[in-house]
């Protein structure tokens, strides 16, 4: 990890001094070692808190969409997963792909700090790879040893690849391709509910929902100006005295704004404090057009259309859905 | 305590213009009935209808939504009912994924010469959500468990 | 603060026998926003509409609900009356309680109900109506005609005659289309060529018409009454303007061996042509697949001989912008390929042809100067076995379902002609059925069958093949019930006709659409039949359905009248209904365009200011309201809401939604 870290420190810092870069977009130093956050850094001196370790999830494409309004151009260090994000953001014209350094980096999967403290671990102060699978962490407590699976972000068991997309160059870069989990087993086993049982499902789940919109603000699919449910005019956004259509809805309209343009980077699930998987809502989408209209990878490619703003002739009918939809 | 009431189910039913509005009316001018409890909103083509109005129609306490447009091909906008065929397609099965009957969403493709399937359509329609009892469920899935 | 007045309508009894219109006007009072409500016999008719005036005037409305019939049927009528009492059209919706209340429902409580509450649903939506007012569009005065055969001319003369410039864009190098490639015309026997090329000549003498031969369009931008149109000029390797005509150049051409396109491949021309005699315009065409010198760089004979110096092997295709008010689509048709049908032997016999094959075995400038020759061995035929619907009226998915609707009667002709011509041949005719409805047509068929003696059987043909020499053709005879055998020396295929297949390009360039078998959809099947759903496009000829020449030629004029009927208007009102966005919430996303099938939204980079002096530019769409069709498919595409629809807006639509499921 260290390695890593100083490789891409010292690219940054080159990219400044250069001037190549008017900034350089990572993350930094937290108040712990688990808690590093999205940053620019505008010189090599605000680069000491810089930091790259297991806990750096973070996607940072959705930054851009400010940054690279800014004079200069600003670099960006992205995860394999991440650059699905930025060419998805630079095919709606969000982001300003000119003013744009992007850098990918390796990525062995990201840790959640909160299933490590699950495991009666707190204050992290560091965490090592080891072989065979395993992380140590080291607390203000000890040292412990898991497997490394155990402790992964959610997002990280159906890895999109190791490939970076539409990246101007790669520094560090994972040797193997692993074959990622079927990413669809999580929605086939809802699926395969009832109705009654998926409706106990999602009612317990979202019902834990305390709208603090923190999923709709990592979320790069989720880069409205002004969000939908943020506008009176909308007849959508709700406030207090008048009715509870938004609270009651707000996740299954998300989730149809942002069908066919989330990448499925996870974000959404790895940020909401109440734990709600809400990257199922996101994937039964992902699953159900693969199935019906072909195999479709948003962000794979900066230009084309969405499912959603595309059809055949044939297409399967909305009432037959059901028996086209849930088998693949 | 509560008397048992017989069920009528409250259907609110998107028309296009061209088509199936024309339709409803032709079904209208031969006197065919279907159940008063379908309401019909006019729109200018069924790509018109966001999943936002559907999802509306549930929270409000609709039993049942359809949506009729042109037969695809046939579209008075070449390609709306295209886009709408995908969307609700995506929209429906999403639905059920979350729990919802799926017999409570339907598309049908009636043109405007199709006066006695617009009235079969919805026989059919509202037969099937009156078997379905009332809907409640989508108001109920952000409401905090006690 | 709206103030709104409600209006039922009786409809006589219509209404009124199963909604109680007393007591909907009485309770909708009570509405919030509902200052005045009134019933009445007939709304629509001429005190109705007075009634409505009055009201609007003397209650100060800001808006109305009338309670009536569909709005698809008096909608317009209402809304005009409102606007001649001073209140903006758009401020005025209809509740349908008749066709979708009283005309279904039969218990008055329930209709009356629901009438209550569709009315309510209108009132909710006027509540957020908004005034709305027509665009205004400018009209470019010239007219485009794709296709130069006989419907295109037509057009073209019948525009040109009322003043207006029109320029014909035909793909080949002369205009005249399949009327050119015919002998005779049904049911007059009149000379194909003989009634056409004065038509050709006048279109070429003409001061208003620009013929654009041997070109192709290639893109089309643009909306009613202003079309930018790219047309591409192809390398002719002739200078149209130097070429006289002199055909000299032909008679020197080393390479001779090109298919005679006009011929039906039936003989050979050289590689510098002039398709016909009467081509218009009567320049020559180097085709550059056989040309020598195009393709060995050695030749360039007819340069040398060229005394007008027309020559030029340099040529490169050019392309031509102009600008159109309207567009005719003048595509035509071809037969369709036959080689798909084993049983009649097409590809296997030279003697098994086409009907236009036989057309130009039969004329006088025909490969056997009109001399009925059969093609293999050149000699006369002495039994000739017409077969009907080939292609046509098939659902086995080989051929076409539609019937072709030219070919009984070409067929009848052909048998004709023959008869008269050479009395010692026999003639038959395998039919399903023989469709003569026309002017005259079925008195034309009669006299085949009754005065020249062909042979007319009704059956199908299931097989042709060649035994000894001869083309046995066995068929079954429905009406003796039996089957035959007639050994022929010449089969004719009347074979089905489909639209040109570069009609597709065009369609998708005019987002004008196109039904299964590739016909172009007209507006309206009964009453709109010579206009495409796409406004300014209108449709002439086998390009929309098969039809025969005068039927062709009616379209053809009728197209022409409604492109001068949009012509001579200065200005084009456009419907206000159309999408329109926020800016401010606008993220430049490009999704409404991608559903867009009108190429209405455009992007434009836009300064915003941000607050404290700050500003900043950023992508946002555009729609053009004229060229916007207003179905709303941009709408629902938007994730920011920033796209809404005017007369149709979220927030009406939402409302609408809350009334009809009040409790």
């Amino acid at each position: 990890m260290q390695d890593v870290e100083k490789i891409i420190k010292e690219r940054a810092a080159s990219l400044l001094k250069s001037g190549e870069a008017a900034r350089v977009v990572g993350w930094k130093k937290g108040e712990f070692y688990f808690d590093p956050s999205p940053a620019a850094f505008e010189s090599e001196e605000q680069l000491k808190d810089f930091v790259y370790n297991g806990f750096c999830g973070a996607n940072l494409s959705k930054y851009l969409i400010e940054a690279s309004k800014k004079p200069g151009k600003t670099a960006v260090f992205l995860k394999p997963c991440d650059t699905y994000s930025l060419n998805e953001l630079v095919k709606e014209h969000r982001v300003k792909r000119e003013n744009v350094i992007a850098i990918g980096i390796e990525c062995g999967g990201k840790l959640d700090v909160e299933k490590i403290k699950d495991k009666g671990v707190f204050a992290v102060t560091s965490v090592t790879e080891e072989d065979g699978g395993k992380v140590k962490v080291s607390s203000l407590y000890g040292e412990n040893e898991f497997d490394k699976k155990d402790v992964l972000l959610i997002k990280c068991f159906t890895c999109k690849g190791k490939t970076h997309v539409g990246v101007d160059e790669t520094i560090v870069v994972n040797p193997v391709e692993e074959a990622p989990e079927n990413r669809f087993a999580e929605v086939e086993r809802l699926e395969a509910m009832t109705e009654e049982e998926r409706f106990a499902f999602w009612k317990s789940e979202l019902s834990k929902c305390i709208r603090c919109n923190a999923c709709r603000n990592v979320c790069p699919a989720c880069s409205c100006v002004k969000c939908v449910f943020d506008n009176p005019q909308s007849g959508v956004a709700a406030k207090a005295n008048d009715d509870e259509f938004e609270e009651q809805l707000y996740h299954i309209i998300r989730a149809f704004h942002v069908a066919g343009r989330c990448t499925d980077c996870g974000e959404c699930s790895r940020v909401c404090p109440q734990r709600i998987p809400l990257h199922l809502l996101n994937r039964k989408f992902i699953k159900d057009m693969n199935a019906c209209y072909g195999e479709f990878q948003a962000g794979e490619s900066a230009e084309g259309r969405t499912p959603l703003t595309d059809y055949t002739e044939k297409d399967v009918e909305p009432n037959n859905i059901f028996s086209a939809g849930v088998k693949k | 305590m509560q008397e048992v009431k017989e069920f009528t189910p409250k259907i609110v039913a998107f028309c296009c213009n061209w088509c199936s509005y024309a339709g409803a009316d032709l079904a209208g001018s031969g006197r065919l009935s279907y159940p008063a409890n379908v309401k019909i909103i006019r729109v200018p083509c069924s790509c018109r209808v966001n999943p936002m109005f559907i999802l509306k129609a549930f929270q409000r306490g609709a039993d049942g939504v359809i949506l009729c447009g042109c037969h695809p091909g046939d579209c008075h906008y070449v390609t709306g009912n295209y886009y709408t065929r995908r969307r609700m397609a995506m929209l429906f099965d999403f639905l059920n994924y979350l729990g919802i009957e799926k017999e409570r969403t339907r598309v049908e493709w009636v043109s405007a010469a199709e006066g006695a399937r617009f009235s079969e359509v919805m026989n059919d329609f509202v037969k099937k959500i009156t078997e379905l009892g009332e809907n409640r469920r989508i108001t109920d899935l952000r409401v905090k468990e006690q | 603060m709206q103030r709104i007045g409600v209006f039922i309508c009786w409809c006589g009894s219509n209404i009124a026998a199963t909604v109680d219109v007393k007591k909907v006007a009485e309770v909708i009072k009570a509405e919030p926003n509902v200052v005045y409500s009134a019933d009445y016999q007939y709304m629509c008719s001429e005190n109705g509409q007075q009634l409505l005036k009055n009201a609007i005037k003397e209650h100060n409305l800001t808006g109305v609900v009338i309670g009536s019939c569909s709005p698809r049927m008096h909608e317009a009528t209402f809304r005009k009356a409102a606007a001649e009492a001073g209140l903006n059209p758009y401020m005025l919706e209809v509740a349908n309680i008749r066709e979708q209340c009283s005309w279904i429902h039969k218990d008055m409580e329930e209709a009356t109900e629901k009438a209550l509450i569709l009315i309510r649903t209108a009132i909710a939506k006027v509540r957020l109506n908004s005034p709305l007012t027509e665009g205004e569009s400018p009209v470019t005065k010239r007219a485009l005609v794709i296709g130069g055969g006989i419907a295109g001319i037509q057009a073209a003369l019948d525009i040109a005659e009322a003043g207006f410039e029109v320029d014909i864009v035909e793909k080949n190098a002369t205009i005249g289309g399949r009327m050119a490639q015919l002998d005779k015309t049904f049911p007059t026997l009149d000379c194909s060529a003989c009634i056409l090329t004065p038509k050709m000549v006048d279109c070429a003498q003409s001061d208003k018409i620009d013929i654009i031969s041997y070109s192709e369009v290639e893109e089309v931008k643009g909306f009613v009454g202003n079309f930018k149109v790219k047309i591409k000029k192809k390398a002719r390797y002739v200078d149209e303007k130097k070429c006289t005509g002199c055909k000299i150049c032909m008679s020197k051409c080393p390479s001779k061996k090109g298919l005679n396109e006009f011929n039906m491949n039936l003989n050979t021309r050289t590689a510098i042509y002039i398709p016909f005699a009467q081509a218009i315009p009567n320049v020559a065409v180097i085709d550059p697949e056989q040309c020598i010198k195009l393709k060995t760089g050695k030749c360039g004979i007819c340069q040398k001989f060229c005394e007008a110096g027309a020559i030029n092997y340099d040529m490169k295709d050019e392309f031509i912008d102009r600008e159109y008010g309207a567009i005719v689509v003048a595509t035509g048709y071809r037969p369709i390929n036959i080689d798909a049908f084993n049983e009649y032997g097409y590809s296997d016999n030279a003697d098994v042809i086409t009907s236009l094959e036989l057309e130009r075995l039969m004329n006088a400038a025909g490969p056997t100067d009109g001399v009925l020759l059969r093609p293999s061995d050149k000699t006369h035929p002495k039994v000739i076995t017409f077969i009907q619907c080939v292609g046509s009226r098939d659902v086995s998915g080989c051929g076409k379902p539609y019937c072709s609707k030219i070919c009984c009667m070409y067929t009848a002709k052909h048998a004709m002609l023959i008869r008269e011509k050479y009395p010692d041949t026999e003639v038959h005719v395998f039919y399903i059925d023989v469709r003569t409805p026309g002017k005259n047509y079925d008195e034309f068929y009669r006299r085949a069958v009754e005065q020249y003696g062909v042979d007319y059987i009704k059956g199908m043909v299931g097989k042709v093949f060649n035994e000894n020499g001869k083309l046995m053709v066995q068929g079954s005879d429905l009406i003796n019930g039996e089957q035959i055998v007639i050994p022929s020396d010449l089969v004719v295929l009347a074979t089905a006709i489909e639209p040109e297949p570069s009609v597709r390009k065009i369609a998708t360039l005019l987002t004008a659409s196109i039904d299964t078998n590739n016909f172009l959809n007209e507006s309206h099947p009964k009453l709109r039949p010579v206009e495409s759903p796409t406004a300014g496009v209108y449709l002439a000829g086998v390009c929309q359905g098969p039809k025969d020449i005068p039927e062709t030629v009616s379209q053809a004029s009728a197209c022409a009248a409604k492109v001068i009927g949009l012509l001579v208007k200065d200005k084009l009102k456009t419907n206000p209904c159309v999408a329109h966005v926020n800016e401010m919430m606008c993220n430049g996303c490009s999704q409404c365009a991608n559903v867009c099938a009108y190429g209405a939204i455009t992007y434009v980079d836009k300064e915003f200011r941000l607050g404290g002096g700050k500003t900043e530019v950023r992508r946002v769409s555009s729609v053009n309201p004229a060229v916007c069709q207003g179905c709303g498919a941009c709408t629902v595409t938007c994730p920011s809401g920033a796209m809404d629809l005017s007369g149709f807006s979220t927030k009406q639509i939402m409302s609408e939604v809350e009334a009809i499921c009040r409790k």
